[in-house]
């Protein structure tokens, strides 16, 4: 690997790591004082996966995630704030404080949540994709979503009808290693996931997914065959969730010393002792980043506080579009 | 207005081109609806007139291409996706339920889904238990969907090009038997999807249905006429956002009702059809409101069983008389 030609960019790498890990460990933090409810799946340990993948996109390209968005929503440009209000579910979150952590939506960067039945998003993404096609429109669906996903058979649904239709999407496979607590090898009989892909005949190419320059350079070759009508394309980011899989979990589905020995390959570790090898990276660049951070999360806090409560007669608004 | 004799088939074929004439974003998705022309020939002919762009032969995915239909609105499509029938459509639940119909709330309004899906419903012709399920009254019992049974020629078209003009999804359940059936398809301008329709006059009992039961509780009210009780026969048309308003006045007129449902009585529509009535006309009502709905079974092949089965004219009238003491 060589050094990064620009040096901003790979600052930028680091520092949109850096916003996740931090952005979720407020989260976690608020959680315990009661300011966040229901369900919160943390990403921590896979951020690399969300900022390498995402370079690639430009603001027309659609973005489907899952219940364990924080990190693709946060690198996708919706402000810290909005999404920190919709985890206290105020009426200035992302998506009025309806949805809460795992239902995170974004119409001006045509993010499409935060679908948070597993599988749910691949038909929908192959779906905007179709739009696109039929409209003439350069513009990619990329579809994140975990190895559990692909036990269900909306994957293999969605990746023959858009190997079929020739569709402009990019399915992103995060795979952590565990459907919550059952792990790849218990639940698949063919644990190699990216070779999945020749079942449906389109390209399929694993990828470090604790390295964020592999991440983005793999992605951005993906971009690149869909975009220019190649049909879609299956990623496999081999990646690990160093938290547990919500609030409530036990782990003791895994090992302290499997968690630790995934540790030891922390993306964002790992990129920042590669810049500073490089030469790319002082520690007082790195504390100018964790300072700039500090203060955008506390002033999502501030904002999420701050924040009104959806007044209950609103209830049933938008259920169904409001006639005028 | 002008009158057309023709069959609901081909008034739903119309519908459709109709649709994709007038406006460019329209296109058919589904099971066979293109080579084969529709599993009941409603898009026989619209490959060869609108090309594959635009009549979609999907593979048997049921799941993955109601979902494409969400994502197609969702990214300015008006798509009408047919699912062959509604048996099939529990295999696409999941998008149904958990997608088109909770995205624009929890979006926050953000998103709106402009989909179509159609699909035959119902029993009666003797292909047992897999393929004559009515689950049009699980699916209104949904928020977020809108949901249609059109009855006559006239809302087998209208009702399509009206859901068209919808933004949030709409289903539209076609009853099976009713395909061939001939009638006269009335063109005066856009079709109402909010309201019930009073199809028979009567002073003393109502009859509350929709879909394939319209014609029998027609044909029923013909037969009690004849002993002298006159049925008032309300098609429900829409079970989702339900016109309590054209339910209730008729109730209030009649002070009878019998509700006419081909699923299955525990749980069903019929019984939230009861339950409105009871909260909102008990003290109008000369008896208990009576329910004719399927028996408690799959609903089996033979013809002696399957007639036994479903709600039928005789059973009609019979639940009428039981009510008036005739």
């Amino acid at each position: 690997m060589n050094v990064p030609a620009d040096r901003n960019h790979a600052l930028e790498l680091l520092r949109q790591m850096l916003r996740i890990r931090r952005f979720e460990e407020k989260t976690a933090e608020l959680y315990s004082l009661g300011k966040i409810r229901g369900f919160l799946h943390l990403y921590i340990g896979e951020e690399a996966v969300a900022v390498g993948a995402l370079q690639a996109l430009g603001p027309e390209d659609a973005v489907v995630a899952t219940y364990r968005e924080h990190g693709h929503a946060l690198v996708r440009g919706t402000p810290a704030g909005s999404l920190m209000a919709e985890l206290y579910g105020k009426a200035n979150g992302c998506a009025r404080g309806r949805g809460g952590s795992m239902h995170f939506f974004d119409a001006s960067r045509r993010f499409y949540g935060g679908l948070a039945i597993v599988g749910g998003g691949l038909p929908v993404a192959v779906g905007l994709a179709l739009a696109d096609k039929l409209q003439g429109r350069p513009r990619v669906t990329a579809c994140f979503f975990g190895d559990g996903a692909v036990a269900e058979g909306e994957f293999h649904e969605s990746l023959n009808l858009a190997a079929l239709w020739k569709l402009p999407v990019l399915f992103l496979c995060e795979n952590n290693l565990y459907a919550m607590g059952t792990a790849l090898a218990r639940h698949q009989s063919q644990t190699d996931i990216a070779r999945k892909a020749q079942a449906y005949n389109l390209p399929g190419e694993a990828v470090d997914g604790m390295d964020v320059l592999a991440v983005e350079a793999a992605t951005a070759g993906a971009v690149e065959t869909v975009r220019g009508g190649g049909g879609p394309y299956l990623l496999e980011y081999r990646t690990y969730r160093f938290r547990a899989h919500s609030m409530y979990d036990a782990e003791r589905y895994r090992t302290k010393d499997e968690v630790e020995q995934w540790k030891q390959r922390d993306p964002i570790a790992a990129f920042e002792g590669l810049l500073r090898e490089w030469k790319c990276l002082t520690s007082d660049d790195l504390a100018a980043i964790e300072a700039d951070i500090a203060a955008e999360i506390d002033k999502a806090v501030a904002f999420a506080e701050a924040g009104a409560w959806e007044p209950v007669e609103d209830l049933t608004k938008d259920v169904y579009t409001e006639r005028t | 207005m002008t009158m057309t004799k023709t069959t609901y088939r081909e008034a739903v074929r119309a519908g459709l081109r109709e649709a994709l004439q007038r406006d460019p974003l329209v296109f058919l998705m589904g099971e066979d609806v293109g080579r084969y022309g529709g599993t009941y020939a409603c898009s026989h002919g619209l490959l060869e007139e609108f090309g594959p762009e635009r009549i979609r032969d999907a593979p048997l995915s049921e799941s993955a291409f109601v979902g494409a239909g969400i994502g197609a609105a969702l990214g300015g499509m008006k798509p009408i996706v047919e699912v062959m029938t509604v048996n099939f459509s529990l295999l696409a639940l999941d998008q149904i339920v958990n997608n088109a119909a909770t995205i624009r709330h929890m979006s926050g309004g953000q998103f709106s889904i402009p989909l179509v899906l159609r699909m035959a419903t119902g029993g009666g012709r003797q292909v047992a238990a897999q393929h004559s399920h009515s689950f049009e009254g699980w699916y209104a019992h949904i928020p977020g969907i809108t949901v249609l049974t059109p009855a006559t020629v006239t809302d087998a078209k209208g009702m399509l090009l009206a859901a068209l003009r919808e933004p949030d999804p709409v289903l539209i359940f076609e009853h099976a038997y009713l395909y061939p059936m001939e009638g006269e398809l009335e063109e005066a301008g856009l079709v109402d999807i909010s309201k019930a329709a009073l199809r028979r006059q009567g002073r003393d009992v109502s009859l509350l249905t929709f879909g394939g039961s319209l014609w029998k509780s027609l044909e029923a009210a013909e037969r009690l006429a004849a002993e002298g009780i006159e049925a008032e026969v309300i098609d429900l048309r829409v079970l989702r956002p339900l016109d309590t308003a054209t339910i209730l006045a008729s109730v209030r007129k009649t002070h009878r009702a019998v509700i006419v449902d081909e699923a299955w009585r525990t749980g069903s529509f019929a019984a939230e059809i009861s339950a409105q009535i009871m909260e909102g006309a008990f003290y109008d009502l000369d008896g208990p409101v009576a329910r004719v709905c399927s028996a408690e079974a799959p609903l089996p092949y033979p013809k002696h069983l399957e007639d036994a089965a479903l709600p039928n004219v005789e059973g009609i009238a019979r639940a009428v008389r039981g009510l008036l003491g005739a």
